[in-house]
């Protein structure tokens, strides 16, 4: 691409070394400790710990990744019905990542290895090409992530899929798992940084809801350290000020109203029903199901799936000892699981936050498996 | 991942643009993107849908950004998943 470069201001040292003189004397300000925030985003995570900013934040402010991995968040009974499928023989397509998220008793790699047809692709679109090459056969879309990823799904529903198509979601809502997560017995969160992409569909008005109800405040944050740094002073602010709002940081791509059209989509297609986040909690209107109109692109509803089957097996035994869950809701750290880094590792992950490069454990193993590193780039 | 990839629309036929992306062209859908799309337009894509047309003042730093991620060693994961959303490791200038 030929736009011209230009120096990138939001990684001036300078800048950084003042952002975070000001976050310490913020956080001073609040005047009690730990200050507690949450970002509900793997993007996020990378760039706090591939640029080291963990070592530039106060001794005194606890910045804890929550829910923002899509695929940690599935739950293992959505993918043991992926597996079930692919065991009866219907060929079933997904993202990547989801190759290796444990099930019960398998993943669907693991039976891709017994010879079910899984088929890893990037996007939707590519799903519904393969369904369109071989119409004599079943396909389903075993449809995962946030917001983000669910437009896609209702925009290919919206836009002639092929009769041999169908989806099974497991897809989730971010806001109401903020709710779960801010109101959970021993909660500490006193804040949220907003994940920017998610708010290009969302708009920022999304959180002016949970805001009003909860009393925390949220602010939504762009990817660079500098966007990182400066939201978080922000943040700190608002939380010694007490001063319950939404702020917007990351304008250059966030507005209030967010994506009208994708929106709209999303909600002709979809609507919120309660569900279980792996490891977290039962979140009311936190997964996303396919309306009625949409009832034969249903997968759930199109095949009679045999999940039962699989849990008649014992669960894999170190699967038990994952803490993915405590570790996505906040109250723990990777570090305090005593699999990390020894018996679960990328090449073999136990539990799903060790999968996916958006995934805590991950991106902790990643850049050096504890808080304080210096930048990697 | 959250970040998306920016890329350039060459073409646009219907709902379909082919967008080039660090000179890797993959075919993009425009379905839901709100505002209308034109060749020379840059576009936020995901999961190859483009869901935001990047205003013409915020195109070369939002590359710049992408072109320094780009940059990191192979392992990195910010790289991994831009490469990932590409769909394409290779023809990067
Ligand atoms: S290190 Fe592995 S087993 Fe431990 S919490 Fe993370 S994913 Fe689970």
């Amino acid at each position: 691409m030929s736009a011209p470069l230009r120096t990138l201001e939001f990684r001036d040292p300078l800048k950084a070394k003042q952002l975070g003189a000001r976050l310490s004397e913020v956080v001073d300000q609040v005047g009690r400790e730990p200050v507690s925030v949450m970002h509900v985003c793997g993007s996020h995570e990378q760039a706090i710990a591939r640029f080291g900013l963990r070592s530039a934040f106060p001794k005194k402010l606890d910045v804890v990744m929550g829910p923002g991995c899509p695929v940690c968040i599935t739950d293992v009974p959505e993918v043991d019905e992926a597996v079930a499928l692919a065991l009866q023989g219907v060929r079933v397509a997904t993202y990547g990542d989801m190759l290796r998220v444990p099930g019960t008793v398998k993943s669907l790699g693991d039976v891709r290895g017994e010879g079910a047809k899984v088929e890893v692709v990037y996007g939707i679109d590519q799903a519904l090409e393969l369904a369109r090459a071989t119409p004599a056969e079943e396909l389903v879309f075993f449809a995962t992530g946030f917001e983000t990823t669910a437009v896609a799904t209702a925009s290919a529903l919206l836009h002639d899929p092929p009769p041999n198509f169908s989806v099974l979601s497991a897809h989730k809502y971010i806001p109401p798992v903020m709710e779960i997560v801010t109101e959970m017995p021993g909660s500490r969160i006193e804040g949220f940084l907003a994940a920017g992409h998610a708010a290009v569909i969302t708009g920022s008005n999304v959180f002016e809801q949970f805001v009003r109800d909860h009393g925390v405040p949220v602010v939504v944050a762009g990817f660079e350290p500098l966007d990182i740094l400066a939201a978080l002073v922000r943040l700190t602010e608002l939380v010694r000020d007490r001063e319950p709002k939404v702020v917007n940081m990351f304008p250059r791509c966030v507005t209030a109203e967010g994506n009208r059209v994708a929106q709209e989509q999303l909600w002709q297609v979809f609507t919120p029903t309660g569900g279980q986040w792996r490891g977290i909690a039962h979140v009311p209107n936190g997964n996303l199901r396919l309306r009625d109109d949409f009832a034969r692109f249903d997968a759930r509803r199109r095949f009679t799936i045999d999940v039962a089957k699989l849990w008649a097996y014992a669960p894999p035994r170190l699967l038990g000892q994952c803490r993915c869950g405590e570790i996505m809701s906040g109250s723990k750290r990777p570090s305090d699981c005593a699999l990390f880094g020894k018996a679960c590792v990328p090449e073999s992950p136990v539990g799903a936050c060790m999968v996916s490069t958006e995934g805590t454990c991950r991106i902790w193993h990643q850049y050096g498996g504890h808080l304080d590193l210096r930048s990697v780039s | 991942m959250c970040l998306g990839v920016p890329g350039r629309v060459v073409s646009v036929n219907g709902f379909s643009a082919v967008v080039d992306f660090w000179g890797v062209q993959k075919q993009v859908l425009l379905h839901l993107v709100d505002e209308p799309v034109g060749p020379g337009d840059y576009v936020l894509n995901h999961v190859g849908y483009a869901i935001r047309k990047i205003p013409s003042e915020d195109i070369a730093a939002t590359l710049a950004m992408y072109d320094q991620l780009l940059d990191a060693k192979p392992e990195d994961l910010m790289r991994q998943d831009i490469e990932g959303e590409v769909g394409a490791s290779k023809g990067r200038p």
